[in-house]
């Protein structure tokens, strides 16, 4: 019992991570219709940026937060303008083969910057784990899982609430008609980029303290993220969210219960699973066509 | 207050409007008739500015639209509803309003934009009761009073509409065609395309007829009403029928 609720906690932590890198691409993904397969680069570019800033350089947390942040958000801004605008045949097939080729050259980039050697980052937080029913909860898993309900919460908010976001949203709908109303397509397009590359920067930046972070950290995550956003449904900000949060579960179950090689097996499980069985996702967004 | 000179649209190698020179003035209600594929909407596509790769002159109250984005062109106070509707179907209906009414948010209008919400749904009662329903769930005509709304909500001064009556219900038509006829008597200036020539012809002042891409008539409403060659094309109505010189 004391064993399962220990897993559970620490599934529930890195499900969370696995929750904003899923929110981050559901949320691009329903702007403009693109899968960033590049989108684990910005969670390792979090993540090691809080190594230079925080780690080597001794700023205080909150500024090294913010700059890994902006770092995320300016890599993403620059990606857009270099590689996705400048494609010549703008179809979906195009647009993801550039973000695979993107992954790789940051990647390389990294190792350049960085290095292969992993690092180590301190808890955010110098507080003892609080003991619940004989399990330890860490304060860093708190902390996470705070960050992320906030995080997808905002988005969500900003998507749903805001007239920017609704704007972003219909801009995802219907391209033309979007112009046709007055809709800057383009800076739509932008900010999206910016905010979704912003947000796997802060899933890299948290996840940072409970692993080891190398400039080839984002594929797996990457890869994590994308499972979980089509367990929840693509396109659906809280599908995605629970689609992290039930990955990271089943992963820390499976890992302590059966064994700990299927880790990385079972998320590509279950994705073959959901593809097979409910290929729009556990929650994916209703469909609101008459016919 | 709307002048096209010469205009030529091509599509690679294929070319849908050659030449075509139009002009539009304050207040009038213009319509553009023609059979699939004559390049009405192409015509359009160049105003809007969704099309770029066009030859000649677009001027619109003495700017010149080459070049400028489409956001830019409805800025300037050009709206259009497109053809087939084209609503944000996961959208509420206040939401789609809220998008066409985009470019006043952004002016910081916002007060203005109130009283545009109760003009259409005044117009459009209908969409007062579906205001928080997704748009994807209306109906065929609903959409098209949404996609009008919509376009109304930018405050246009010239209001552009790709085939309102298309796929609709000639009840519906009729209703939609009282609408622009009002808002022509509102001040709104209007250009219309449509393939229900006669509905459009009756309630217009002036008329264009396009083939292949080629502006072949032009003259009064009234005037191409009785027009022999416009009845045969697009009136619906064969030699016969005006021999005998029955009514239709």
């Amino acid at each position: 019992m004391q064993e399962i609720i220990q897993y559970l906690f620490s599934g529930i932590t890195t499900g969370a991570i696995y929750a904003v890198i899923a929110v981050g691409l559901s949320m691009l993904y329903s702007s403009t219709e693109l899968i960033n397969f590049a989108h684990g680069e910005f969670v390792m570019l979090g993540a090691m940026a809080i190594v230079t800033l925080w780690v080597h350089m001794a700023l205080p947390l909150p500024l090294a937060f913010a700059g890994a942040v902006a770092l995320g958000c300016c890599m993403g801004l620059l990606f857009e303008r270099l590689a996705i605008r400048t494609a010549r045949t703008p179809q979906p097939i195009v647009l993801v083969i550039i973000t695979v080729g993107a992954s790789i050259f940051l990647r390389g980039v990294a190792m350049i910057v960085w290095g292969k050697d992993p690092f180590s980052v301190p808890a955010f937080s110098r507080h003892d784990s609080i003991e619940i029913a004989g399990a330890a909860l860490l304060p860093q898993s708190i902390w996470i899982v705070g960050a992320a309900v906030l995080l997808a919460g905002g988005i969500h908010f900003f998507l749903k609430k805001t007239l920017t976001g609704k704007a972003m949203v219909a801009c995802a709908v219907n391209k033309k008609a979007a112009w046709l109303t007055g809709i800057p397509s383009e800076k739509m397009g932008i900010l999206a980029f910016a905010v979704s590359t912003g947000s796997g920067a802060v899933a890299g930046i948290f996840i940072a303290p409970i692993t080891m972070s190398s400039y080839d950290m984002g594929t797996m995550l990457g890869l994590k993220g994308f499972c979980a956003a089509m367990i929840g449904g693509l396109g659906s900000l809280w599908g995605a969210f629970a689609g992290g949060i039930l990955l990271g579960v089943l992963e820390s179950l499976g890992a302590g219960l059966i064994s700990s090689g299927l880790k990385d097996a079972i998320a590509f499980i279950l994705l073959l699973l959901i593809l097979y069985i409910c290929p729009g996702g556990l929650f994916s967004a209703k469909e609101a066509k008459r016919f | 207050m709307l002048r096209i000179k010469n205009l030529k649209c091509s599509y690679g190698s294929i070319v849908a409007v050659h030449g075509v020179s139009l002009s539009v003035k304050k207040g009038e209600l213009i319509s553009i008739i023609g059979a699939n594929g004559a390049g009405k909407s192409t015509l359009l596509l160049a105003i809007c500015g969704l099309l770029k790769n066009w030859e000649g002159e677009i001027v619109f109250q003495d700017k010149d639209l080459k070049g400028m984005s489409p956001p830019a062109i409805v800025r300037s106070g050009i709206s259009m509803v497109p053809e087939g509707r084209q609503i944000f179907s996961p959208l509420s209906v206040m939401d789609n309003l809220k998008m066409g009414a985009y470019t006043m948010y952004r002016k910081g209008l916002k007060s203005q934009v109130e009283e545009d919400f109760d003009m259409v749904m005044e117009m459009f009662p209908i969409l007062r009761e579906r205001a928080h329903q997704l748009a994807g769930t209306l109906s065929g005509g609903e959409q098209q009073m949404l996609a009008i709304g919509r376009a109304l909500m930018a405050r246009p001064r010239l209001l552009v509409l790709d085939e309102p009556s298309m796929g609709l219900a000639p009840k519906i038509v009729e209703m939609i065609f009282n609408v622009i006829t009002t808002l022509q008597s509102q001040g709104v200036t209007i250009l219309l395309v449509e393939q229900n020539a006669r509905a459009a012809l009756k309630i217009s002042h002036r008329g264009y007829v396009l083939e292949t891409g080629k502006m072949v008539l032009q003259g009064s409403a009234d005037e191409l009403l009785v027009d022999d060659d416009v009845k045969r094309a697009y009136l619906g109505r064969d030699y016969g029928d005006f021999y005998d010189g029955r009514d239709a």
